[in-house]
């Protein structure tokens, strides 16, 4: 459980962390939403005491980091795959972490069997291409078989097959009962991963809530419909005070669930050909709640497409 | 308690598992006794002399300077990459996060290190006294006698490699960059502090102050200044010289965000 109770930071002027409340349950795996530069890593230092907090608290179990005893048998994590001495082995940087929270040897060898490193476990971790920095920094978190589990972008920059081990790890270590929180810039990454999320923007906390409910809050939902008698099923729909409009030979329906149109149309006699509940990706979910709030807007990219394209 | 052993456990598997610490002590080992060795020989070789002006007997002090003039600052150098290379590569942060005592990671990081190194140059300084004056002979080593005051150059090496290593750490820890502390750390005993003596009065009455001069006055050599205690005052001169900065080194890394 991470309790993070009006936490707030500033460097300068800028405020990268502001006022932010959210609490962290175990047994889910919650994701940490938000754009590059929205505070996210700040967060997650500022949870694991690297940071010191302008304002605010951090608990991990109902206590500071700084206050833990062997602090990596409570909490594990994963900010950043490369803190690592380039020239030592990766066996030997498993080896000083288990020294130092006072876990046995043989605990490294269990870490690196089961992100599957024992083979290069001598080989310099500077060698290490960047999916196996991650294993690493992976079994590093999980050295000391904590409770609680944090992991900053852990699947930036892997490749599919490591994307999917990630995820299926990440969710395995949930189900066992831990508490897990993982950020992502990546909407379509958090929906596959996770359960519930935490959405942040410009170092403010924008959502609070289940996939799901993020999905459906910030996007309406938008059904496709083809069929012979277009006209009669468009009246009967207008009718009923839903926004309609015509693409290439169907009927898009602005707010209406897919089991409202057919039992419509059915009521109406009206035959279909086609039936499908479009979800608004979320992309678009993501980008109309974070609308303001993106720090570094970029302004070129829409007209260079239109102009392109 | 616990924690303090643990992140000794901790350091001393950092320690040995990258090469720099086995390469800084075999060019400690190196320097301490070439020097020495060079030093016996050139003595030996001055007896030929008929002029006794241009004979040279080499004295403890001046025997163990292999090791005190340069061993020591490498054993600095060393000390302070410990801290600045965690600094370079991110591992500082893993550090912190396994051990969120960080005044204790700079204790242990610096007493482990200042420890080992000054058992090194303690033997080094006694096995250089040794070779010079084997390598000088019975005339032109007739100085080189271990005897009442003479054994605080040995054991003061220790000491001073304790001290300086404990110094090296806190400025590491600083500037948390390797070039700028090793500059420092180098420059300072080497060149700024002598830069004094070429300042007049002024820097007469500056020099019984500096830190680097005093702790060479308790290892022996007096370097013509008029300092205003004893080579024990001196010692605890520098040493407080050295817990001020690493003090204020412990209080800044506490205080800053990893």
């Amino acid at each position: 459980m991470i309790e993070v109770t009006g936490l707030t930071k500033t460097f300068g002027s800028t405020t990268a962390v502001d006022d932010v409340t959210f609490t962290v349950r175990p047994g889910i795996v919650t994701g940490f939403l938000g754009p590059n530069g929205a505070g996210k890593t700040t967060t997650m230092r500022l949870i694991l005491g690297l940071d010191r907090p302008t304002a605010g608290t951090a608990l991990i179990g109902g206590r500071p980091y700084r206050e833990l005893q062997r602090p990596l048998r409570t909490v594990g994590a994963l900010l950043d795959a490369k803190w690592v001495h380039p020239n030592r082995s990766a066996r030997a940087h498993l080896r000083w972490m288990a020294a130092s929270n006072g876990l046995p040897a043989s605990r490294v060898e269990e870490v690196l069997r089961q992100v599957g490193l024992t083979e290069v476990a001598n080989k310099r971790a500077g060698g290490f291409s960047l999916g196996m920095s991650q294993r690493l920094g992976l079994a590093g978190a999980l050295l000391g078989d904590p409770q609680v589990l944090l992991f900053d972008e852990p699947v930036n920059g892997l490749d599919p097959e490591g994307i999917v081990w990630i995820r299926r790890f990440m969710q395995a270590l949930a189900a066992e009962g831990r508490t897990v929180l993982v950020s992502s810039h990546l909407l379509s990454e958090m929906a596959q991963t996770a359960d519930h999320l935490l959405v942040i923007g410009r170092g403010r906390l924008i959502a609070d809530t289940s996939v799901d409910a993020f999905v459906a809050q910030a996007s309406e939902a938008v059904v496709r419909v083809r069929s012979p008698q277009l006209d009669v099923l468009r009246a009967a729909l207008v009718e009923r005070g839903h926004a309609v409009h015509d693409d290439d030979g169907a009927l898009v329906v602005t707010g209406a669930t897919a089991a409202e149109v057919g039992e419509l149309a059915a009521a109406r006699s009206v035959v279909l050909h086609e039936l499908a509940g479009q979800q608004a990706s979320l992309e678009e979910a993501f980008m109309k709640m974070t609308g303001g709030d993106v720090q570094f807007h970029g302004t070129g990219a829409d007209s260079v497409m239109k102009g392109g394209l | 308690m616990s924690v303090a052993i643990d992140t000794l456990r901790a350091e001393r598997i950092k320690l040995t598992s990258v090469q720099s610490p086995f390469w800084c002590t075999v060019v400690i080992v190196a320097l301490g006794l070439g020097l020495a060795a060079i030093l016996g020989a050139a003595a030996k070789a001055s007896m030929s002399s008929d002029d006794e002006t241009v004979r040279f007997y080499p004295t403890v002090d001046v025997a163990v300077s292999g090791v005190t003039g340069f061993g020591v600052l490498v054993l600095m150098i060393l000390a302070a990459l410990s801290v600045t290379s965690e600094y370079r590569f991110g591992v500082i942060r893993s550090t912190f996060q396994a051990l969120p005592n960080r005044t204790v990671v700079l204790a242990v990081k610096a007493l482990l290190i200042g420890v080992l190194g000054a058992v090194l140059t303690g033997v080094l300084a006694l096995a250089a006294v040794y070779l010079t004056k084997a390598l000088a002979g019975s005339e032109a080593g007739r100085d080189l006698v271990l005897e009442g005051a003479k054994w605080r150059t040995i054991y003061g090496t220790a000491l001073f490699a304790l001290l300086a290593s404990i110094l090296a750490v806190g400025v590491g820890a600083l500037l948390r960059q390797s070039a700028g502390t090793i500059a420092i750390l180098l420059l300072w005993p080497m060149l700024i502090e002598s830069l004094f003596g070429l300042f007049g009065s002024f820097g007469r009455n500056v020099q019984p102050f500096l830190p680097f001069a005093n702790i060479n006055y308790f290892l022996g050599t007096d370097q013509g200044i008029d300092f205003h205690w004893g080579p024990w005052g001196a010692l605890l001169y520098f040493a407080v010289f050295v817990l001020v900065v690493f003090g204020a080194a412990v209080a800044v890394v506490n205080r800053r965000d990893a």
